[in-house]
């Protein structure tokens, strides 16, 4: 089965990351398609590389991004969402005359066309959430 | 591209988080899709259709009259909640007037809001293709 998976909520603060990471990995063991993630509402913040969790905790982002490349996932971040809470590719923070960026390997910033597609094009959208 | 039926699913309150707000860009994109959208309105969620909101005290951007402008993208099937109204001690005439232009009939206006029961609103559920809930 295809599957496009959302993500509403962002780390730490909510388990719908955990939950939709656990979810990923095993529609995947299972053979399953992921056509994309799409990252939402604080969402976006499981795209950041500058988190730096307690050692003894996990690291959610570093998660995702791994999973990204071992897979080779398509893992969106909402544009309109990262503008409003900092979340930066380079060639966005540039084109906004920003000094930094911050988006780690494996996410890339994308419109909201990008859900609507994946639902279109995928047998189910599973929304991780509050 | 094939055609599905998209419901929004709006539970909470328009202010105080972010969802309705972010909920209603991602239905404004939706509408360049040409797929067959649907919203409902539950819980706390009936608050973002109220007449009359004003946030002046609050900060916030008042984007309510957004919502009157989903019939000109021919999104007209909307669908509240009786037993949320009823729980929140309010009536259809408490909702703005969400209406839609029917080409078809001369261009009758003709409103986009339908009432139903929690029972009906889950077969109203159960015959999507996608759920987005906010």
């Amino acid at each position: 089965m295809i599957f496009t998976v959302m993500v509403n909520e962002g780390p730490y603060q909510h388990q719908s990351s955990d939950s939709a990471l656990a979810f990923t990995r095993a529609a995947l063991a299972e053979g399953h398609t992921i056509f994309r993630v799409f990252f939402y509402n604080d969402g976006v913040n499981n795209g950041t590389r500058l988190a730096v969790p307690p050692k003894d905790d996990r690291e959610l982002q570093k998660e995702w991004s791994a999973l990204a490349k071992e897979h080779d996932l398509d893992m969106v971040i909402c544009i309109a969402a990262a503008q409003r809470r900092g979340l930066m590719d380079a060639s966005e923070a540039e084109r906004q005359g920003l000094d930094a960026n911050n988006i780690i390997d494996g996410f890339h910033i994308s419109g909201l066309g990008q859900l609507i597609e994946g639902s279109i094009q995928s047998d189910r959208t599973v929304v991780f959430g509050d | 591209m094939a055609t599905k039926k998209f419901m929004y699913v709006n539970r909470k309150a328009p202010y105080g988080t972010v969802y309705a707000l972010e909920a209603l860009e991602v239905v404004l994109i939706a509408a360049a899709f040409e797929q067959d959208i649907s919203l409902a309105f539950i819980d706390d969620g009936v608050y973002q259709i109220a007449k009359g909101q004003n946030t002046d005290g609050i900060g916030m951007k008042n984007f309510s009259a957004t919502y009157k402008a989903l019939g000109d993208y021919d999104i007209n099937k909307i669908f509240v909640e009786k037993e949320s109204l009823d729980e929140r001690g309010m009536t259809a005439d408490d909702l703005m007037d969400l209406v839609w232009e029917d080409e078809d009939d001369d261009w009758a206006e003709k409103p986009s809001i339908k009432i139903v029961s929690r029972a009906e609103m889950a077969d109203v559920l159960a015959d999507q293709d996608v759920h987005y809930s906010f």
